[in-house]
C-alpha cells in the first residue's frame, strides 16, 4: 500500500490541471508578448486564466500578478508594503512567530534595512486573535502579515476579523494563503485582504507557479526586473502552461471544496482520535480551527526522522518538524512557537491527507504509527527514562 | 539518490545489538533530549575483552545506524581497540553519512569511550585521562 500523506508539502496534479496545460506546450506555445497568432492566442489564454483565478478570489483580474510560486509572492508582497510604508515614514511591521520562512526571512531582511518587526504570540493552540493585532497596531505600522492556515499544524486564523481590524486602522493586510487557497473560502473583499499569496502545487496544480493578489492602488515593488510582463511588475516570459494548470486546479478545488472538506474533516478526526490513543502523545494546534486535511502530533521519547523512515518502509509518506529532517539543529520553529519543548518537538509527525484518502488508509496509518512509535520507544533510552521516572513526562497522558 | 547508503538503511532497519545489559560492567550515555539524540552503550567485559555490547538510541536514522555499526565494530574486541575506534571508522563502515549527520558517528565514538571510562572508574583501574576528553561535541548546545 502506498499512502501519500504529505499534501501540505505538495500535491498530486489533478487530471483536469494536466489536461489544461497540455495544449500550451506543443500547440499554443507562442510567447504571450509576440504579436502573431499563436502568441496572441497564448496571451488570450493567459488573460482568461487571470479572470478565472480572480473569480475564485473575489477580486478583479488586474489585481492578479503571476509569480513563480508562494515564496516569490510573499517576498514581493512584503517588500512592496515596506516600500510604501517607508515612503510615509512608517516602518513597523506586525507578523507572527510561526509564519513560513518566505515571510520570516524577508522580515529579517527588512529588519536589517531599519524596519521594526513585531512577531505576535500564537499561543499554545496556534491561533492569533484580532484583539492582539488591534493592540499591536501603532501610528507607524505599515503592514500586518499573518498566514491564513499554518503549513505545519494547520491552524486557521480569523482572517476576516484581522482584516477588518487592519482596514479600520488603515494598515495594509497581507495573508500567506498558500495552505488555504483551494481548501478554504477566500473572498478578498469580504475578508478585507489587501494582499494575498498562493501557490498552485498546493491545490493539485503544477509546481513553480503562484499568484500575488494586490488590491488596486497598491504599488508593487519588483523582485524580478526585466521585460514589461505583468504590467511591468514581474518580468519574465509567463509560464503559460503552468498558469493554465493553476487556473483549472483552483477552479476545480473551489468547486469541490464543500464536499471534499466535509469528507476529509471526518477522516482527519478519525485519524486524530486514533493517534490520540497512543500514550504520551498530543495533537499540535487547535482541534477546531484547523485545516480539514491536517493532523500533527508530538510523541514523547522518539525522534521524527526515524519515525518517517520506518513509515516510508510501510508505504506512508509523511513529514516531521524534527531537527534531523530540517537539516538544521533546531526543531520546527512552528512547534517551538506553540510552546513545545525541544525534546518533544523532535518527535513530531505531520500527516496531511488528500482527496484520495479513505477510511481504510486512515486505519492503516493509525496501526502503522502505533507500531513504529512503540518499536522506536523500545530502543530509546530517553523513553526508558520517562517510563522509569528519571525524567518528567511533558504530556499528561 | 537516497538520503542514506544501503549500509546505513540496513543497520537502521535491522539494528544489531539493541537492548540493555542489566549487569553491565560499563555504561556510557551521551547526547541529550534537547538536541534530539541520546546514545547509551552497555558493555560486558572479561579480561579486557568486550564479550557483549548492547545499545539504546533515541535519535534519527543515522544515529541508530551509527550505534548499531559501532557495537558491531567493538564486539569481541579488546578495550584498547574499542578506545581506538574513531567516528571516521564508523562512518566508513557505513559507506558514508551525509555531512550534517557526521555528528551521529561522533556520538557513537563518545558513547563507547564513556562506557569504557565508566568501567575503569567502577573498577578503580588507572587510565590516561587525555583519552577521554571532557564534554560532548554537540554543535547545538555545547553540552
Amino acid at each position: 500500500m502506498h499512502i501519500y500523506a504529505d499534501n501540505a508539502a505538495t500535491t498530486k496534479m489533478s487530471r483536469t490541471a494536466i489536461e489544461a496545460m497540455l495544449p500550451y506546450m506543443d500547440k499554443i506555445y507562442g510567447n504571450p508578448s509576440s504579436l502573431y497568432t499563436i502568441g496572441q492566442e497564448a496571451k488570450e489564454a493567459l488573460e482568461s486564466a487571470r479572470e478565472r483565478i480572480a473569480v475564485c478570489l473575489g477580486c478583479t483580474p488586474r489585481e492578479i500578478t503571476f509569480t513563480s510560486g508562494g515564496s516569490e509572492a510573499d517576498n514581493q508582497a512584503l517588500l512592496s508594503a515596506a516600500a510604501i510604508g517607508a515612503r510615509k515614514g512608517k516602518k513597523h511591521i506586525i507578523s507572527t512567530a510561526f509564519e513560513h520562512h518566505a515571510i520570516l526571512h524577508t522580515l529579517k531582511k527588512l529588519e536589517k534595512q531599519g524596519f521594526e518587526v513585531e512577531l505576535l504570540d500564537v499561543h499554545k493552540n496556534g491561533l492569533v486573535t484580532p484583539e492582539q493585532v488591534a493592540n499591536a497596531i501603532r501610528e507607524d505600522t505599515c503592514l500586518v502579515t499573518i498566514m491564513y492556515a499554518n503549513n505545519e499544524i494547520g491552524t486557521v486564523q480569523p482572517i476576516a476579523e484581522i482584516g477588518a481590524v487592519c482596514r479600520e486602522k488603515g494598515v495594509l493586510f497581507h495573508t500567506d494563503a498558500v495552505q488555504a487557497a483551494g481548501h478554504l473560502p477566500i473572498d478578498v473583499v469580504a475578508q478585507n485582504i489587501d494582499m494575498l499569496s498562493l501557490s498552485a502545487h498546493k491545490f493539485h496544480g503544477p509546481k513553480g507557479c503562484g499568484v500575488l493578489y494586490a488590491r488596486r492602488g497598491i504599488a508593487l515593488t519588483n523582485v524580478i526586473e526585466g521585460g514589461a510582463q505583468e504590467r511591468g511588475k514581474r518580468a519574465g516570459t509567463e509560464n503559460v502552461p503552468a498558469i493554465m494548470g493553476m487556473a483549472a486546479a483552483l477552479e476545480e478545488s473551489c468547486d469541490n471544496m464543500d464536499s471534499d472538506n466535509f469528507r476529509l474533516a471526518a477522516l482527519r478526526d478519525r485519524l486524530i482520535e486514533g493517534l490520540d490513543q497512543i500514550p504520551y502523545s498530543e495533537l499540535n494546534g487547535d482541534r477546531e480551527h484547523r485545516l480539514p486535511t491536517n493532523v500533527n502530533f508530538c510523541f514523547e521519547g522518539i525522534e521524527g526522522e526515524s519515525l518517517l523512515l520506518l513509515l516510508d518502509d510501510k508505504g506512508i509518506s509523511a513529514s516531521s518538524g524534527s531537527a534531523c529532517t530540517s537539516g538544521s539543529l533546531d526543531p520546527s520553529h512552528v512547534l517551538l512557537a506553540i510552546g513545545r519543548p525541544h525534546e518533544v518537538a523532535h518527535g513530531s509527525l505531520r500527516l496531511t491527507i488528500g482527496p484520495d484518502c479513505d477510511q481504510e488508509q486512515i486505519d492503516y496509518i493509525i496501526r502503522s504509527v502505533e507500531e513504529v512509535v512503540t518499536y522506536l520507544r523500545n530502543m530509546s533510552p530517553f523513553w526508558r527514562d520517562l517510563v522509569t521516572g528519571k525524567r518528567p513526562h511533558v504530556f499528561a497522558k | 539518490m537516497a538520503l542514506y547508503s544501503e549500509k546505513v538503511m540496513d543497520h537502521f532497519r535491522n539494528p544489531r545489538n539493541v537492548g540493555v545489559i542489566e549487569d553491565a560492567d560499563g555504561v556510557g550515555e551521551v547526547g541529550n533530549p534537547v538536541c534530539g539524540d541520546i546514545m547509551k552503550i552497555y558493555l560486558k567485559i572479561e579480561n579486557d575483552i568486550i564479550t557483549d555490547v548492547k545499545f539504546e538510541t533515541f535519535g534519527c536514522g543515522s544515529a541508530i545506524a551509527s550505534s548499531s555499526m559501532a557495537t558491531e565494530l567493538i564486539k569481541g574486541k579488546p578495550l584498547s581497540e574499542a578506545l581506538a575506534l574513531t567516528n571516521k571508522a564508523v562512518t566508513e563502515a557505513l559507506d558514508g553519512l551525509p555531512a550534517h549527520k557526521l555528528h551521529c558517528s561522533v556520538l557513537a565514538e563518545e558513547a563507547i569511550k564513556s562506557a569504557v571510562k565508566d568501567y575503569y572508574d567502577k573498577n578503580g583501574i588507572e587510565y590516561d585521562h587525555s583519552q577521554f576528553p571532557e564534554g560532548e561535541s554537540c554543535p547545538h548546545c555545547g553540552e
